[in-house]
């Protein structure tokens, strides 16, 4: 890499952290909603 | 056709597909993004003028053409929303705005970076091409905080519609910025007349890159018009029913 390895394997890094950090908070959200519309469902049905 | 085009873009349906058809498009793209890496970074020979920071282009291309394309879907998804009223439209665009931002910041880093040792500098805020793309990130941050702003669904989907199609004039910008302009940006290099100016040992591996990074993106795509389909639909009898059978959490 002569020199230039640092800038190289940063930018490998970075794409590797966008991706990983974009199919978690993917999932997190998902999550989250299914969740939430779960709990909601819920407190409807004991109440009825 | 119509019944079928309907049936296709029913809610229920595409939150089932979506679940089948996002690994189908996710494992693809990874061996693609792994054969690319290792091309890219350790057989493509290195180049004779950049020395081995070219390899940057490897993350660097992908992250720039997926930044475009993902405003592109939340523009054509906005106008579909507004003029056929398709609300798996805005949906779609909805979905694609946190993905787009994420792939324009990664073009903007990876492409400060490549400046720092080519040009000589981190920034230039003279330089089209780079001035260009930053508004782009402010573009995607402005759709998804006036999608935050509205709690009327209807409303901010037509509001973010209009946002996302007045700023294609910016995408047109950022594509054509290096021929219309004195840029410190190098020109296109493969979408150029004559065919793509690189050699075949460095190009293959790019070319795996940009697909693997598509597939990769319509896999992540997939995921986030499931989960906005299901908060959309939080209050109909289909979701209730599912999550009452202890379905679609996945």
């Amino acid at each position: 890499m002569g020199n230039y390895g640092a800038y190289v394997w940063t930018c490998f890094a970075l794409a590797l952290a966008v991706l990983v950090y974009s199919d978690w908070s993917a999932r997190v959200r998902h999550k989250r909603v299914y969740r939430d519309i779960e709990v909601r469902i819920k407190a409807l049905e004991e109440r009825e | 056709m119509w019944t079928f085009f309907h049936r296709l873009a029913s809610p229920p349906h595409i939150y089932r597909l979506a679940a089948i058809f996002a690994p189908w498009l996710l494992f693809p793209g990874l061996v693609l993004v792994a054969y690319g890496t290792y091309g890219g970074v350790f057989v493509a020979p290195t180049d004779y003028q950049q020395g081995d920071a070219f390899r940057i282009i490897y993350v660097h291309v992908p992250a720039a053409y997926l930044s475009m394309m993902a405003y592109m879907i939340m523009a054509v998804g906005g106008g579909i929303g507004l003029i056929w009223r398709i609300k798996l439209a805005h949906t779609v665009g909805a979905a694609a705005a946190p993905l787009g931002a994420a792939f324009t910041l990664l073009a903007l880093l990876t492409g400060s970076i490549w400046g720092r040792p080519m040009w000589g500098t981190w920034w230039e805020w003279g330089d089209p091409r780079l001035t260009s793309e930053l508004i782009l990130l402010f573009l995607y941050f402005g759709y998804m905080a006036l999608r935050a702003a509205i709690d009327d669904t209807l409303k901010a989907d037509k509001a973010c519609a209009v946002l996302a199609l007045v700023g294609v004039v910016n995408v047109v910008i950022v594509h054509y910025s290096v021929e219309w302009w004195s840029s410190l940006h190098q020109g296109q290099t493969l979408l150029r007349k004559g065919g793509p100016a690189m050699d075949p040992a460095m190009l293959y591996p790019l070319l795996a890159m940009i697909l693997g990074f598509t597939l990769i993106f319509g896999a992540l795509l997939l995921r986030r018009v499931r989960t906005e389909v299901l908060y959309r639909e939080r209050r109909t009898r289909w979701v209730r029913e599912m999550i009452m059978a202890g379905q679609g959490g996945k």
